[in-house]
C-alpha cells in the first residue's frame, strides 16, 4: 500500500500522465473545457470559416445531384476520379482510431487512454465524410440503396462477386461499430458532465446521454464487458475495412490494380495517414486547451513510432510493386512503371515518394520525435503523401491503361475540389464541435492512469 | 426486309400529335390559333401583335406547354448544350408562325387498319441521297410513317448495301430544327401564295425582256427532270442563262477529260478488276469521292491475301485514309504530282528510266499488269494530271477493263468557276434582275476574289431569291428566302456515279414549308401549282416509250432506279499523245526539276466530316472523328512534322496562316505522313449562320481561296502566335507504340510474303482454351451465340459504321466541351494507329465495337447486376437497373463502354423525338451503355423466325440475312456478324482463317469480337527502302 507503484508507466520512460495530478483535478480540467470554458474568439472564427467549407461541401454536392457526375473532371477513361480518391483517404484516415481505441486496448497499452476519445471521434467524422463520396459519385445517387441486398418487389438482387458490394457491408459495418464503439466509451463520461453541469437543459441533455449511468459496480462490470467485446468486434475491421476497399483495386484488372500486395499494404497506409491524422490533431489541440498533462509527448512519441514503422510497410509496398512491374516481364507492368516515373504524372510520384517513404525517415531521430513543431510538419506530409498515393493508383492507372488509343487524362474541376475541401470542412466542423460539447479526453479512463486506482492492485502484487 | 413501294400519301404520323391532354377553362391558345392570329399582319404590325400576344396570360400558358423546360430553365455557364436548347426555344419563339403545323387531334385507335401498315414494324423505300450531283442510293427506314434510319440499296450497283457517312447522317438534318421554317421576305414571314405573286410581276417584265435579266444559279445538277425544267424555261426565255458554283467541283476532272479527249466525258472504275492501282492524290476510298461506296466494296473485295490481292500505291499530298491503306505511299506536295504523273509517263511510254526507285519499280509493276491496272487522279489535281492517267490508262490498255468512259451525268459541265464569275460580271454590269438561287451557300463558298457576299449585299440585283434548308449566310442577303424541302420530303431524280437514275420519293410531308427546287422552276414557268410528284412524273412519262407507265413507275420507285438509264461505256480515245499543247512535252523538261514550287504549299481540302461546310449544322458529322486525326468540331491547320519542328510549333499552339495578304488563325496539327513545306487547310469551318451546331466552330479558310487556286497554291507563310487552343480529338495517342519503348500487338500486320509463311502469325498472344478454373457455359444447347469478326485488310476507315451506330442507337451528341474531357459516347469507334517513320508512317484502323468477352470483366465488378451474360453470349447492358458507378468501364480494357456524364440526350427537343428508334431504349443521365451487337435487331429476327416457325409448321433459324447496323452500312463489307452455333455461318468461317485473332486476347477475356489481321502487298522490290 504504501509502495509509490506506478503500474502501467515505465519509469525510463516520459510517464503518459504528468505527475501531481489526482482524480477530481483530472476531472475538473477535462469536464470544465466543456462546461466552464468560455467560447473564445479564436473558436468561433475557426468554426465559421470549417463551417463555411462545410457549406461549400453542400452546395458542391447540391450541384451534382442536379446535374451529374459530369460537374466534376471524370471521363472515359478515368471512371473514377477525386470521389474514389477521398473515399480510401478518408476511410484510411479513419483507421487509426480503431486501431487505438480497439487494438490497443485488447493489448492493454493503456497510454492509449489519453487519445482514443478523440481518435475514436476522428474516425466517426472520417468515416462520414468517407461514406459521402460512394454515393454521391454514383450516377443515379437516388438509386445508390440497390447496392444493399433487401427484399423488393423488382426481383432485384446486388452482385455479391463485385467488390463494391463488399465495400458497402465493410464499411456501413465500420461505421456502426464505431459509432456504437465510441458511444458506449462515452457513457460513464456523459454522467460526470451531466453530473457537473449546473444548467438545466445541459443536465438534462447529458443525463438523457448518459442512460442512466449511476456508476455501480454493476455499470462497471457490465460497461468493461461490453466495452471488451466491442473492442474484440472492431479489431478485425481494423483489418478488413481497408483490405476490402483494396479489393476494389486488386479485383479489377487495370494494369496498376490488379495485384496480390494491396491488401496489406493497403491497412498500413490506412494506419499510417490515420496516425498522421491523430498527431495533426492531438498537437494544436493540446497546445490550446493546455492539456500536455495529458497528452505527454509519450504519446506523440509512441504515435510517430507508428508512423514509421507502417511507413515503412508502405514502403515495401512500393518496393514491390516496383519489383514485379520489372520482374513478371508483363509489357503492361513494365509499362506502368516507367509512366510513373516518366509519364505526364511523374511529378506526382516523386511528391509521393518523397512525402510517404523519404521525409518520415527522419523519425528514426529522436529530436524529431519529440518536436511537436517537426511532428506536426512531417504529419501533414504524410497526409498529403497519402492522398497523393491514391491519386497515383486510382487516376494514373486509369490514365494509361491496355489500348493506346483510349488513354486519357484527367483534369479536376472546381466541383472536385469544392468536394475535398468541403468535407474537410465536414470533419473539422465535427471535431470543433465535439472538442466543446463532449469530453474530448475520456475522464474515467484517463483516472485508470493515476496510481491511485492502482492501489489495490499494487498492494495484492506485494501480498 | 420489305422493300415497298410509297404508294399512299403519307398521313401525319399520330405520334406527333400533340397530346395536349390538360383541359383548363381558360380559353387555350395553341400555335395553329397563334399563327392565325398573326398569319396577316407584317413587319412592324406583325411583331406589335407578337408582343401583345407575349403579354396575354393564355400566351405564357400556351408557351410553358409548348417549351416546358426550355422556357424556363435556369442558364448556367456551365453547360453550353443547356443555354443552346433554350436559345433554340426562344429563337423558335421569335418567329412563332414558323412552328410545325402540329394537328391538333385526338390519338384514337385506326377504325379500319390501313393496308400494310403494322405499328411497330418498319417499312423500307427505297430513295437517294445527292452530294456534288452524286447519288448514293439508299433505303429508307420509316417507322410509322417517320424517316429513322438510312441504309444503302443492296441492288443498286452503286451501292450494293454500303453507304456512305452524308447519306447516313442526312437523317438527322431533315430533323434539324434549325432548318428554315418559313418563306421569308427581308426576314418577315409570307405565305406562299404571297410569294408567287410577289415574284409574278418580275417574272412578267422578264419575259417581254426573253428573260434577259433572269439568272440561275444551282448547284451540280443530275437530276433529269430539273435539267429538264430548266433547259424548257431557257428556251421559253433564251436570255436567261443558268449558272452552276459548287465550292467542291470537279472542274478539274472535265478539264482534264477535255485535254485528253476533246469532251467532258465520265470516267469510272471498276477495281474488281484492278491488280495494281495507282492514285495520284485521290481519296478515292473515301465518301465524296463519287462511287467510292461502290470503289470500296470492289477494293476491299481484293484484299484477300488468300485470293489474288492487289496493290495500292499512292502518292498524295495530304494524308488520307485511301492512303493509309496504300501498300506503297509517297508523300509529296500537290504541285509535285503532276511531275510525279508526267515521269511515270515518260518512264511507261519512252522506256526511259526513271530516276527515282519508287517510279522505276512501279512501272514495272504497272508494265507486268497491263490491262488490269489503274490509274486515279484526285479531283483537286490540275486538268493535266488527269489528261496524264487518262493517258497511261490508256497506255496500259486498262480502258474497257478497268477504266470506262461514259455521259458526264452532270447535266450542265461547265467550268464552275468561270460560270461564277460570268454571272458575277453579269451582276457587276447590272445585267442581272432576278437572281435564283437553288441551293448551295455562295455568299459562305464562293471564290473569295469575286467577292460575292457584299455583291448580293449590294442593290444590284433587284430581286434575290433563295432557295435553302437553312437561314444561312447566303439567305441573310436574299430578300426572298423559301425554305429547301429535305429529299426525304420531297420529289426529284438524280444520277449515281455511272448515271443510273434513281427517282427520289418523299417518306414524309414537308415538316416545315419546304418547296423543292422543281417547284420553284416551275413557279417561274408559270406553273405555280405543279407539285414535285407531278412534275417529276411528267418527265418520266414522257421519256418512258413502253406501254405500262404505271407498272414502270412503281417498278422505278420500289427498287430505287429506273431501269435502262445506266450510261453504257463510251468509246474516248485520249488524242492529246505528242500534241504540242499536252502535258507530255512541258513535262519532259521538268522531269529531273526538283519541284515546281519555292515556298510553303498551301492545300485547301475538303472536310472528311462537313465536307464543304453544308453539313456544319450536323451534330453527328461534327462529332464524327475524322478517319486520321480523330478531331471533332474543329478544323485544324496541318502540317508535317518536319515543318512543325522548323517552326518550333506543336498541338495546341494557334499558328497565323497568311496567304493572298489574308490571314487566318487556327490550331496546328501535326500529321504524320504530311508532305513536308506544305499546309493543309480545310473547307466548311468558320461558319457565321449555320445554326446552333455549325455557327462558330472552326475558322473560315474560304477567304483565302480563289478560283485562281482553288485547291493548291504556292506562298503560304505560318507564323507562330503563342497562344493555344484545344482540339477535341478523340483518340491523344495515335502509336501502338508505347513512350517506354515497347510496342503492343492491338492491329497485328505482315507483308503477304510473310503471311504465306507464317499464316498463323496473329495468333501469338491466344490464351489456351482451358486456362480457367471454371467450367464455361455450354452455348450448344442454345439455338444461338452470337459473335462478330472484322477484316481489318477491308476496312478502309471510312467512318460509316460510326454514323450507322449513332442513328440506329439513337447516340447522343455531346459537343466540343465534352469531347474534349473524352466523354463522347460512340458506341464503336474506329482507331487510327501509326506506325513506322513520322514523315511516312503505315497507318491502321481499327473499328472497336463491345467485345462481348465471354469472360468480361465488367460484368465481374457491377454491384447491381446491370451488365450480365445472356445465354446467347452476348454481354448485356441493362440501362434501368444501372446506378452509374463506372466501375465496369474502368474494368473494361478496351474502354468500349460510354456513361451519360450528363444529361447528354436531347429529351425536349420534338424533332428528335421523331427520329429516334423506336426500338432503342433513349438513355438518360447517369447510365452507363455500349454496343449490344443491335439487339434490338436480333430480338426482331427472333420474333419473325419464331412466327415463321409456326406458321410454316418446321424449325426456322435466323441466318446470315441478319445484320447488325455496323455490318450492314459498311461498304467494305469488313464487318460479319452471326450464329457461332451455326457452323455454316458466314462469321464462323471468318473465324476460322488463320488471320482471325482476339484483341489483348492474353487477358482471357475471350471476345467474341474478333479480328482478321492486316495483311500489305508491298512490291518485293520496293521493300526496305
Amino acid at each position: 500500500m504504501a509502495t509509490n507503484t506506478q503500474v502501467p508507466v515505465d519509469d525510463r520512460r516520459v510517464p503518459v500522465i504528468a505527475p501531481g495530478h489526482t482524480f477530481s483535478t483530472i476531472t475538473e480540467k477535462i469536464s470544465n473545457i466543456v462546461l466552464t470554458r468560455p467560447i473564445s474568439l479564436g473558436w468561433i472564427l475557426g468554426f465559421l470559416i470549417v463551417f463555411g467549407m462545410m457549406n461549400m461541401l453542400m452546395l458542391a454536392l447540391g450541384y451534382l445531384f442536379i446535374k451529374g457526375t459530369g460537374i466534376w473532371g471524370i471521363n472515359i477513361p478515368i471512371g473514377w476520379g477525386f470521389a474514389i480518391v477521398n473515399f480510401v483517404w478518408w476511410i484510411g484516415i479513419g483507421h487509426a482510431g480503431t486501431l487505438i481505441s480497439a487494438i490497443l486496448a485488447l493489448l492493454r497499452q493503456t497510454w492509449r487512454n489519453s487519445i482514443n476519445r478523440f481518435a475514436e471521434a476522428m474516425t466517426l467524422f472520417a468515416v462520414a465524410c468517407a461514406g459521402i463520396f460512394p454515393l454521391a459519385h454514383t450516377g443515379r445517387p437516388w438509386l445508390a440503396y440497390w447496392l444493399f441486398p433487401y427484399p423488393n418487389t423488382m426481383r432485384y438482387w446486388p452482385n455479391f462477386r463485385s467488390p463494391l458490394v463488399w465495400d458497402v457491408f465493410a464499411v456501413s459495418t465500420y461505421l456502426t461499430i464505431s459509432l456504437v464503439f465510441w458511444f458506449v466509451g462515452l457513457i460513464p463520461d456523459l454522467a460526470t458532465l451531466r453530473d457537473r453541469a449546473e444548467k438545466p437543459w445541459l443536465q438534462r441533455t447529458y443525463g438523457l446521454l448518459a442512460m442512466g449511468w449511476r456508476g455501480s459496480a454493476k455499470h462497471w462490470h457490465r460497461y468493461e464487458t461490453a466495452y471488451l467485446l466491442l473492442a474484440g468486434l472492431a479489431t478485425p475491421l481494423v483489418l478488413s475495412v481497408h483490405t476490402v476497399v483494396s479489393f476494389d483495386f486488386a479485383v479489377g484488372i487495370v494494369p496498376g490494380w490488379h495485384t496480390t500486395i494491396f491488401p496489406p499494404y493497403f491497412v498500413a497506409g490506412a494506419i499510417y495517414s490515420g496516425f498522421a491524422m491523430v498527431l495533426c490533431l492531438a498537437i494544436p489541440i493540446r497546445a490550446i486547451y493546455k492539456l500536455e498533462d495529458f497528452i505527454t509527448m509519450r504519446h506523440l512519441e509512441n504515435s510517430a513510432k507508428v508512423m514509421l514503422a507502417t511507413g515503412l510497410i508502405v514502403a515495401y509496398g512500393y518496393g514491390m510493386e516496383a519489383f514485379m512491374g520489372w520482374y513478371s516481364g508483363n509489357q503492361f507492368d513494365s509499362f506502368l512503371l516507367w509512366n510513373r516515373l516518366h509519364g505526364p504524372y511523374r511529378f506526382f510520384y516523386a511528391a509521393l515518394l518523397a512525402s510517404n517513404i523519404f521525409i518520415p525517415q527522419v523519425l528514426w531521430l529522436k529530436k524529431f520525435r519529440v518536436s511537436t513543431g517537426w511532428l506536426w510538419i512531417i504529419s501533414f506530409v504524410v497526409l498529403c503523401g497519402m492522398w497523393l498515393e491514391r491519386f497515383i493508383i486510382i487516376v494514373v492507372s486509369l490514365s494509361r491503361d491496355f489500348l493506346t488509343s483510349s488513354w486519357g487524362q484527367y483534369y479536376p474541376t472546381k466541383w472536385d475540389w469544392m468536394t475535398f475541401f468541403g468535407t474537410i470542412g465536414l470533419f473539422l466542423t465535427g471535431m470543433w464541435l465535439f472538442v466543446r460539447v463532449l469530453p474530448m479526453i475520456s475522464i474515467f479512463e484517463l483516472r485508470t492512469l493515476l496510481p491511485e486506482s492502482h492501489a489495490h492492485e499494487a498492494t495484492e502484487v506485494k501480498q | 426486309m420489305s422493300i415497298d413501294e410509297h404508294k399512299t400519301k403519307p398521313a401525319a404520323a399520330p405520334a406527333a400529335a400533340k397530346s395536349d391532354v390538360c383541359p383548363t377553362k381558360r380559353k387555350q391558345l395553341d400555335l395553329a390559333t397563334v399563327r392565325e392570329q398573326i398569319e396577316d399582319t407584317t413587319g412592324p404590325e406583325y411583331w406589335r401583335s407578337l408582343e401583345e400576344l407575349a403579354g396575354s396570360e393564355e400566351f405564357q400558358e400556351m408557351l410553358h406547354r409548348e417549351f416546358p423546360k426550355g422556357a424556363s430553365e435556369w442558364l448556367d455557364g456551365f453547360s453550353r448544350r443547356g443555354f443552346l436548347k433554350t436559345m433554340g426555344a426562344s429563337l423558335a419563339l421569335a418567329g412563332l408562325t414558323g412552328c410545325t403545323r402540329m394537328p391538333n387531334t385526338e390519338i384514337v385507335p385506326y377504325v379500319r387498319q390501313p393496308e400494310n401498315v403494322i405499328p411497330g414494324r418498319p417499312k423500307f423505300y427505297a430513295t437517294s441521297h445527292t452530294l456534288g450531283g452524286y447519288a448514293s442510293p439508299v433505303l429508307v427506314e420509316s417507322h410509322l410513317f417517320r424517316p429513322t434510319k438510312i441504309e444503302g440499296n443492296p441492288q443498286h450497283p452503286a451501292s450494293l448495301g454500303g453507304t456512305d457517312v452524308y447519306a447516313q447522317a442526312s437523317i438527322l438534318d431533315l430533323y434539324d430544327p434549325d432548318r428554315a421554317q418559313d418563306i421569308t421576305y427581308l426576314g418577315d414571314v409570307r405565305s406562299w401564295n404571297a410569294f408567287i405573286s410577289a415574284i409574278s410581276g418580275p417574272m412578267m417584265a422578264e419575259k417581254s425582256l426573253a428573260g434577259g435579266g433572269v439568272r440561275i444559279l444551282t448547284q451540280t445538277v443530275s437530276s433529269p427532270t430539273l435539267a429538264a425544267q430548266i433547259r424548257d424555261y431557257l428556251a421559253a426565255n433564251p436570255q436567261a442563262k443558268w449558272h452552276v458554283y459548287e465550292p467542291i467541283n470537279r472542274d478539274n476532272v472535265v478539264e482534264g477529260a477535255k485535254l485528253a479527249f476533246g469532251e467532258p466525258v465520265e470516267t469510272r472504275y471498276d477495281l474488281s478488276k484492278a491488280d495494281v492501282i495507282v492514285s495520284l492524290d485521290a481519296d478515292f476510298l473515301y465518301a465524296g469521292f463519287p462511287g467510292s461506296t461502290r470503289y470500296t466494296r470492289d477494293f476491299a473485295a481484293r484484299r484477300n491475301p488468300d485470293a489474288n490481292m492487289n496493290r495500292l500505291y499512292v502518292i498524295e499530298s495530304t494524308p488520307s485514309s485511301t492512303g493509309m491503306k496504300a501498300d506503297h505511299r509517297l508523300p509529296i506536295r500537290a504541285a509535285d504530282i503532276l511531275d510525279f504523273a508526267s515521269n511515270l509517263h515518260i518512264s511507261l511510254t519512252a522506256e526511259i528510266d526513271s530516276n527515282t526507285k519508287f517510279v522505276s519499280a512501279l512501272v514495272k509493276d504497272l508494265q507486268s499488269h497491263k490491262g488490269s491496272s489503274l490509274i486515279i487522279a484526285g479531283d483537286h489535281q490540275p486538268p493535266p494530271v488527269h489528261a496524264l492517267a487518262h493517258f497511261i490508262n490508256q497506255e496500259l490498255g486498262n480502258v474497257g477493263k478497268t477504266v470506262f468512259y461514259s455521259e458526264p451525268i452532270d447535266a450542265n459541265p461547265v467550268n464552275r468557276a468561270e460560270s461564277l464569275k460570268a454571272l458575277v460580271d453579269d451582276m457587276h454590269a447590272g445585267k442581272v434582275d432576278v437572281l435564283l438561287i437553288l441551293s448551295g451557300n455562295p455568299a459562305y463558298d464562293a471564290p473569295a476574289e469575286l467577292e460575292l457576299a457584299s455583291l448580293l449585299k449590294s442593290p444590284s440585283v433587284a430581286t434575290k431569291i433563295y432557295l435553302g434548308s437553312h437561314r444561312n449566310e447566303t439567305a441573310e442577303l436574299c430578300q426572298w428566302h423559301v425554305p429547301e424541302a429535305h429529299y426525304l420530303e420531297s420529289w426529284s431524280d438524280a444520277r449515281a456515279y455511272d448515271g443510273t437514275v434513281s427517282i427520289i420519293q418523299p417518306l414524309i410531308e414537308p415538316l416545315y414549308n419546304g418547296k423543292s427546287a422543281h417547284e420553284i422552276i416551275a413557279v417561274l414557268a408559270g406553273d405555280s401549282a405543279a407539285t414535285g410528284h407531278d412534275l417529276v412524273q411528267a418527265y418520266w412519262q414522257k421519256q418512258h416509250t413502253g406501254a405500262d407507265f404505271d407498272t414502270f413507275w412503281r417498278k422505278s420507285l420500289h427498287d430505287g432506279w429506273v431501269e435502262g438509264t445506266t450510261y453504257a461505256p463510251k468509246q474516248a480515245i485520249a488524242k492529246g499523245v505528242g500534241n504540242e499543247n499536252t502535258p507530255r512535252s512541258t513535262t519532259m523538261m521538268t522531269i529531273t526539276s526538283p519541284s515546281r514550287i519555292a515556298g510553303t504549299e498551301l492545300n485547301f481540302r475538303r472536310d472528311p466530316s462537313i465536307y464543304d461546310g453544308r453539313f456544319s449544322n450536323n451534330g453527328w458529322l461534327q462529332e464524327l472523328p475524322k478517319p486520321l486525326t480523330k478531331l471533332t468540331w474543329d478544323n485544324p491547320i496541318m502540317i508535317g512534322p518536319a515543318m512543325a519542328e522548323r517552326l518550333k510549333l506543336n498541338f495546341k499552339d494557334v499558328a497565323e496562316l497568311e496567304f493572298n495578304g489574308k490571314k487566318v488563325k487556327g490550331a496546328v496539327w501535326i500529321q504524320a505522313g504530311h508532305p513536308d513545306n506544305s499546309i493543309t487547310v480545310f473547307l466548311g469551318y468558320g461558319r457565321t449562320r449555320a445554326g446552333r451546331v455549325g455557327s462558330g466552330a472552326g475558322f473560315d479558310v474560304y477567304p483565302l481561296r480563289t478560283s485562281q487556286a482553288p485547291w493548291f497554291a504556292d506562298g503560304a507563310k505560318l507564323t507562330a502566335t503563342g497562344e493555344t487552343y484545344n482540339l477535341a480529338s478523340t483518340q491523344g495517342y495515335q502509336t501502338m507504340e508505347t513512350p517506354d519503348g515497347s510496342e503492343r500487338p492491338l492491329v497485328q500486320e505482315r507483308s503477304l510474303a510473310e503471311y504465306k509463311k507464317e499464316p498463323n502469325f496473329a495468333k501469338k498472344g491466344e490464351p489456351r482454351p482451358d486456362l480457367t478454373l471454371y467450367p464455361g457455359f455450354d452455348y450448344s444447347k442454345e439455338a444461338y451465340s452470337w459473335g462478330m469478326a472484322i477484316d481489318l485488310n477491308s476496312c478502309v476507315g471510312c467512318n460509316n459504321c460510326i454514323i450507322a451506330c449513332q442513328s440506329e442507337n439513337n447516340i447522343a451528341v455531346v459537343g466540343r466541351e465534352q469531347t474534349l474531357k473524352g466523354r463522347h459516347m460512340h458506341w464503336l469507334r474506329v482507331d487510327t494507329y501509326y506506325n513506322g517513320p513520322r514523315e511516312n508512317p503505315k497507318g491502321f484502323f481499327q473499328p472497336l465495337p463491345c467485345m462481348q468477352c465471354e469472360n468480361a470483366p465488367c460484368e465481374l465488378v457491377c454491384p447491381v447486376q446491370a451488365t450480365l451474360h445472356s445465354s446467347e453470349g452476348l454481354n448485356d447492358m441493362v440501362y434501368n437497373r444501372c446506378v452509374g458507378t463506372r466501375y465496369c468501364s474502368n474494368n473494361c480494357p478496351y474502354k468500349v463502354r460510354r456513361f451519360n456524364f450528363l444529361l447528354f440526350q436531347d429529351w425536349e427537343t420534338p424533332q428528335f423525338k421523331l427520329m429516334r428508334n423506336p426500338d432503342v431504349t433513349v438513355r438518360s443521365r447517369g447510365v452507363m451503355e455500349k454496343c449490344t451487337y443491335c439487339v434490338q435487331r436480333i430480338s426482331e429476327a427472333r420474333i419473325d423466325t419464331e412466327t415463321a416457325t409456326v406458321r410454316e409448321g418446321k424449325e426456322i433459324k435466323i441466318g446470315d440475312d441478319l445484320q447488325t447496323a455496323c455490318q450492314q452500312s459498311c461498304p467494305a463489307n469488313a464487318i460479319v456478324f452471326g450464329n457461332l452455333n451455326d457452323p455454316n455461318s458466314q462469321v464462323n468461317k471468318w473465324k476460322a482463317q488463320s488471320r482471325n485473332y482476339s484483341l489483348l486476347g492474353e487477358l482471357n477475356t475471350r471476345p467474341r469480337t474478333t479480328y482478321l489481321a492486316e495483311v500489305r502487298n508491298p512490291n518485293p522490290e520496293l521493300e526496305g527502302s
